[in-house]
């Protein structure tokens, strides 16, 4: 069967060097709409290196990157998030002294359009956008069912919900391609459970595109329609799920040989 | 009872003074991590542009006190100068300590800058005397300065802490002054925000400073750099990086200062400022509101 589904995010020959050390060379990705693709690999493969060369952290040694036709490459951070990328982290980075809402509010900021002037001076049209934007995050926070806990200070809430509020931020920046690095790291079963039902319901409600690196290979098997493997830095395999399982190249740079 | 009165409105105001200066310390702290020695040298800057310009507001017949709008701008241009040509490249290449040492530069560049321009310095210019007037109730009497400065003051902290919290503009402060790297993967423009901050901070500092000279006529280039400690020592006494902190550290100098004089003796003011910021780090080294943020094992 044809895939028509529309190329959102898509890498040519991406690359980058640390003094001499070649982090990622020749990486070729392409991601459809609403498609979710899982980046898996060794530890220090190089997988979290890919995130920051895609989220504009680290500028590519070589190689481009577009977001539909627009070349992302080569822009500041906020702008790639500005084009429509959104990242979590591996490690959760939440504005911590912050309540769970404001840390979705701010995710709006760059979609805000009052200026410094209504601010200061509460203007009408302050206090509409204002409004609106809370109805927004609470709708947001209500798919997490976080709603309740809106005024709760972020640092204050359990593990798994944290993540879930990291993931529900980067949504809010209203953006076309979702990276997830490892939010499934350090979850009990439960937890990871109730994610994978989050990132169902992610995809039915959001429509957006996915690149999800994940150790947790049950959950990856489980969730992703296809699946590109890199071992220092090099791509190794990239396909289905099933394909990527058997794969003997995959399994010795698990294994080793 | 007059005597009591008399030290705490000194006090108040004072220290309000000392609070709206803090303000612009603790924010640009909060954010970037720098003391901005040049903060002391923008009340200087609205110093002498309130000089020039209230009899010049005046002849137009417009109210004297407005020029502060003017100063304003032009204190949130000197600033927002400041930080685009010397702060940012710094902190692009350097360290903390090179942003430092850039800061106390800018600091005597901006003081002998006004001391070279002989339309400035060297010597002391003396203000238009505003609010120069007294109110009575009963026997206390209060001057009008005093009042304003006091009443205004309080009116700008209530707004700024506001407008930190429930604007976008103030969360994304917030933000960037928790973690940089992620306000940036928000879609934050973390160089903007901290632009505007700048700003901010250099307004307030306008405002300082016509509150200054309604109380002590006298513009002079290095006016800034006592009242610029004292609001330094304030923001740390209450907490660097905290906004209620740099008001609450304010007010504490003051009433301490005028306290002082008003009991004991002016010359020991000073004596007994420092000697409770170090009994208060002893105790808090965060400041009375600052958060001790220890080390994560």
């Amino acid at each position: 069967m044809e895939d028509t589904r529309k190329t959102v995010l898509r890498t040519q020959h991406l690359g980058i060097t640390f003094g001499g050390l070649k982090a990622v060379s020749d990486f070729n990705i392409e991601i459809k709409e609403g498609e979710l693709v899982g980046l898996i690999g060794p530890n220090g493969a190089g997988k979290t290196t890919v995130f920051n060369l895609l989220t504009g952290v680290y500028k590519p040694t070589e190689g481009a990157i577009f977001l539909y036709d627009e070349k992302i490459s080569g822009k500041k951070s906020h702008q790639v998030v500005q084009a429509g990328i959104a990242r979590t982290f591996q490690n959760i980075r939440l504005f911590h002294q912050m309540t769970v809402i404001e840390n979705v509010l701010v995710a709006f900021t760059k979609d805000v359009k009052y200026g410094l002037f209504s601010a200061i001076f509460r203007t009408p049209a302050f206090w509409k956008t204002e409004k609106e934007l809370h109805e927004k995050a609470m709708e947001l926070l209500k798919i997490f069912s976080l709603d309740d806990k809106a005024d709760v200070v972020a640092s204050n809430l359990p593990y798994g919900e944290q993540r879930k509020l990291e993931i529900a931020r980067a949504l809010a920046t209203n953006m076309k391609v979702l990276l997830l690095d490892e939010p499934a790291a350090g979850m009990n079963p439960t937890e990871t459970a109730d994610l994978l039902k989050c990132i169902k319901v992610i995809r039915e409600k959001f429509k957006v595109a996915i690149l999800l690196i994940e150790h947790d290979m049950s959950l990856v098997m489980n969730v992703c329609e296809r699946i590109q493997v890199i071992s220092f830095g090099q791509t190794i395999a990239a396909g289905l799920p099933e394909e990527i399982a058997n794969n003997q190249q995959v399994i010795e740079a698990y294994l080793g040989k | 009872m007059s005597t009591f009165m008399q030290f705490i409105t000194t006090g108040l105001r004072l220290g309000s003074v000392y609070a709206l200066i803090a303000l612009g310390y603790t924010m640009v702290y909060g954010i970037i991590k720098l003391i901005n020695f040049a903060h002391g040298d923008f009340i200087m800057v609205g110093g002498y542009t309130l000089f020039f310009t209230i009899p010049a507001f005046m002849k137009l017949g417009l109210p004297g006190w407005a020029a502060v709008f003017i100063a304003i701008i032009v204190c949130a241009v000197v600033g927002m100068l400041v930080e685009l040509l010397a702060y940012r490249p710094v902190r692009k290449r350097g360290n903390n300590l090179t942003s430092l040492i850039t800061a106390i530069a800018m600091s005597f560049i901006l003081e002998n800058l006004a001391q070279a321009i002989p339309a400035i310095g060297p010597d002391p210019r003396v203000p238009y005397m505003l609010f120069n007037n007294d109110i009575k109730i009963g026997s206390f009497s209060i001057s009008v300065a005093t009042l304003i400065t006091i009443v205004v003051s309080a009116i700008i902290m209530i707004g700024l802490y506001q407008f930190t919290q429930k604007t976008k503009i103030g969360r994304a402060m917030r933000c960037v002054s928790e973690d940089k790297q992620a306000a940036v993967l928000m879609g934050i423009n973390v160089n903007k925000v901290i632009i505007i901050t700048f700003a901010i901070g250099a307004g307030l500092a306008a405002v300082a400073a016509l509150m200054y000279i309604a109380q002590y006529p006298k513009v002079t280039t290095t006016m800034g750099a006592t009242l610029g400690i004292y609001a330094f020592v304030s923001a740390v006494l209450g907490g660097i990086g905290s906004l209620p902190g740099a008001m609450l550290g304010g007010i504490i100098i003051g009433i301490v200062q005028s306290g002082t004089s008003t009991y004991i003796s002016s010359s020991m003011a000073d004596t007994f400022v420092y000697l409770i910021l170090i009994v208060v780090l002893m105790v808090k080294p965060a400041g009375i509101l600052g958060k001790n943020i220890g080390e994560k094992v």
